[in-house]
């Protein structure tokens, strides 16, 4: 699945819920599907600046692609992590690079894009585009 | 049982345009007090007429909206000082609010009177904005920060104050309500042991000034900074008060506009205080919003305020305390409404996310006061403070929340 196939996807299950309580269980479950994060790589290295829970994110270049592990201490947290490594898990550097970042806004969670220093959801996004760009840089070098 | 009755609350809600929207379809409850307050009609008025109006530069000008302007500015200096019962209306200085006048007193008071080797003793309890202007002048002038423990309820341990005030000690800074527990700490008592080793006392007021009279005089405190918005003002506006002894004595730290007396090439002197330390045009504007939330407040009267504000707290707390599983961590016997908690397993940010959606705004997080947060071995709480507009029926939406938040969680 390509990447805008996966975002369609996630908006398809969480539209078929009208309540926002819903989505936020459906949220709430899909965090105890996360790629956990191998605890000797919760380092402050692997620390998302700028959240109120803790949030590790790893990453793993392999054969072409990157792959996300991560963690959280709170639940909601966790399953944005998901959200965000079932999109891009798995997609080269490039595709990585290019995707389009907004759809949050489609499935009903916008309040976790706003800008403020509590949910981390911007910066999580900002350290995969930063992952894939330094793959991808390192693949044009060697 | 509360002797305000509904019909009292309902009438000084109706003051406040913002109370009545709603949030995801749900009326708004709005328990974030200590982040900022909401505004009366009055003050939003006072702001708007003021542009609409009266606009015009204050100090310098011969024509008739700047006198006018320059009058009405100097009026609320005065109405300050009285709110606050300071000798004299020059012993308030406007700020941009309370951590710019810490800023203020941090920068002057120690370029003058902080030397290598001196103390400077603060507490676990302070905002950053109470630690970081300290800390930075203790690091440029080789001298070195105190701190005061607390107790498990969130007291002040005043024995090791004591112990930690010595010949070296040039500034004590506290505040006086805790903005992440509520405890209200005994400033006047720290004020009398300081006062004995003749140690001044900086007093962080953002919480203090909402929450109950405050006199200067008698607490003998030698500095009090606070923040309108925090009193149903304007945002970007509050003060300075001190003593005029150490006021004379300070040199200002910015420069310009208003605040000089003479310029040549070869020297500049300053104006008189509370000038010498208002340097640039200030915010007139929202000077006279916070003219008119002292007016609100004043009308309303403290007696009303403490009343409906102690009710609260009792209220929430005796509620908060009965659901399993929650833990209110901040329990002084001396507090103001503000009531700081845990939810058994579940992170503050979850909670605080669907409370949200519930319609209740509490905050979440350190509260900036980190070093608390550590001392207390916790990342952060939910915290609820009440302002005299909430309500009982409020308090049981939160309780109602909670209770939500613990199923989704379960």
């Amino acid at each position: 699945m390509t990447i805008k196939e996966t975002i369609d996807q996630l908006i398809k299950e969480f539209n078929q819920f009208d309540d926002w309580m819903d989505k936020y269980n459906y949220l709430i479950e899909m965090g105890r599907s996360v790629p956990l994060i191998d605890d000797t790589q919760k380092t402050d290295a692997n620390l998302i600046a700028g959240c109120q829970s803790r949030v590790w994110l790893s990453s793993e270049y392999k054969d072409g692609l990157i792959y996300f592990t991560a963690d959280s201490d709170a639940v909601i947290t966790k399953g944005i992590a998901y959200l965000l490594i079932r999109v891009f898990s798995g997609h080269t550097p490039a595709e990585i690079v290019e995707a389009e970042t907004t759809f949050l806004d489609l499935i009903g969670l916008k309040e976790h894009l706003s800008p403020t220093r509590s949910n981390g959801l911007l910066s999580m996004v900002k350290q995969i585009k930063l992952y894939a760009f330094a793959y991808q840089v390192k693949e044009k070098n060697s | 049982m509360n002797e305000i009755s509904e019909e009292k609350i309902q009438s000084v809600r109706n003051d406040f345009p913002i109370l009545s929207r709603t949030i995801y379809g749900k009326p708004l409850v709005y328990f974030d007090n200590a982040a900022t307050t909401q505004k009366p009609n009055l003050v939003i008025d006072a702001i708007s007429n003021y542009y609409r109006n009266d606009n015009a530069n204050v100090h310098r000008g011969v024509h008739y909206l700047s006198q006018q302007a320059t009058g009405a500015f100097e009026e609320v200096r005065k109405k300050v000082a009285t709110f606050i019962n300071a000798c004299n209306p020059n012993e308030i200085i406007f700020t941009r609010g309370a951590t710019e006048a810490i800023n203020l007193v941090a920068c002057s008071y120690c370029e003058t009177f902080l030397n290598a080797g001196d103390e400077i003793i603060i507490s676990v309890l302070e905002h950053h904005s109470n630690i970081v202007p300290w800390q930075v002048a203790c690091e440029r002038k080789g001298a070195f920060l105190k701190v005061i423990p607390v107790t498990s309820d969130g007291d002040l341990d005043l024995t090791v104050f004591e112990k930690l005030l010595n010949e070296h000690t040039k500034m004590v800074a506290i505040s006086h309500i805790s903005n992440a527990l509520g405890t209200i700490n005994p400033i006047s008592d720290i004020v009398e042991i300081a006062h004995q080793k003749n140690v001044p006392v900086f007093v962080d007021g953002a919480q203090g000034l909402s929450h109950g009279p405050v006199d200067v005089q008698k607490l003998d405190c030698d500095f009090y900074a606070f923040s309108a918005h925090k009193m149903y003002g304007p945002m970007g506006i509050g003060g300075l008060y001190g003593k005029t002894s150490w006021l004379e004595k300070m040199q200002p730290y910015q420069l310009g506009g208003e605040m000089i007396d003479k310029v040549t090439f070869e020297k500049t002197t300053y104006n008189e205080i509370p000038y010498k330390f208002e340097a640039g045009t200030p915010n007139v504007a929202d000077v006279m919003g916070f003219g008119a939330a002292i007016d609100y407040l004043n009308q309303l009267g403290w007696d009303f305020i403490t009343a409906q504000e102690n009710d609260l707290l009792s209220y929430a707390t005796a509620r908060l305390q009965a659901i399993e599983g929650v833990k209110i961590i901040g329990t002084s016997e001396h507090k103001a409404a503000i009531v700081s908690f845990l939810i058994e397993g579940i992170h503050f940010f979850d909670a605080g996310t669907i409370m949200d959606h519930l319609g209740v705004a509490v905050r979440t997080g350190s509260h900036c006061t980190q070093p608390l947060m550590d001392n207390l071995g916790i990342n952060g709480t939910l915290r609820a403070s009440m302002a005299f507009y909430n309500t009982r029926q409020e308090v049981d939406k939160l309780v109602d929340a909670i209770h939500r938040v613990k199923t989704l969680f379960a």
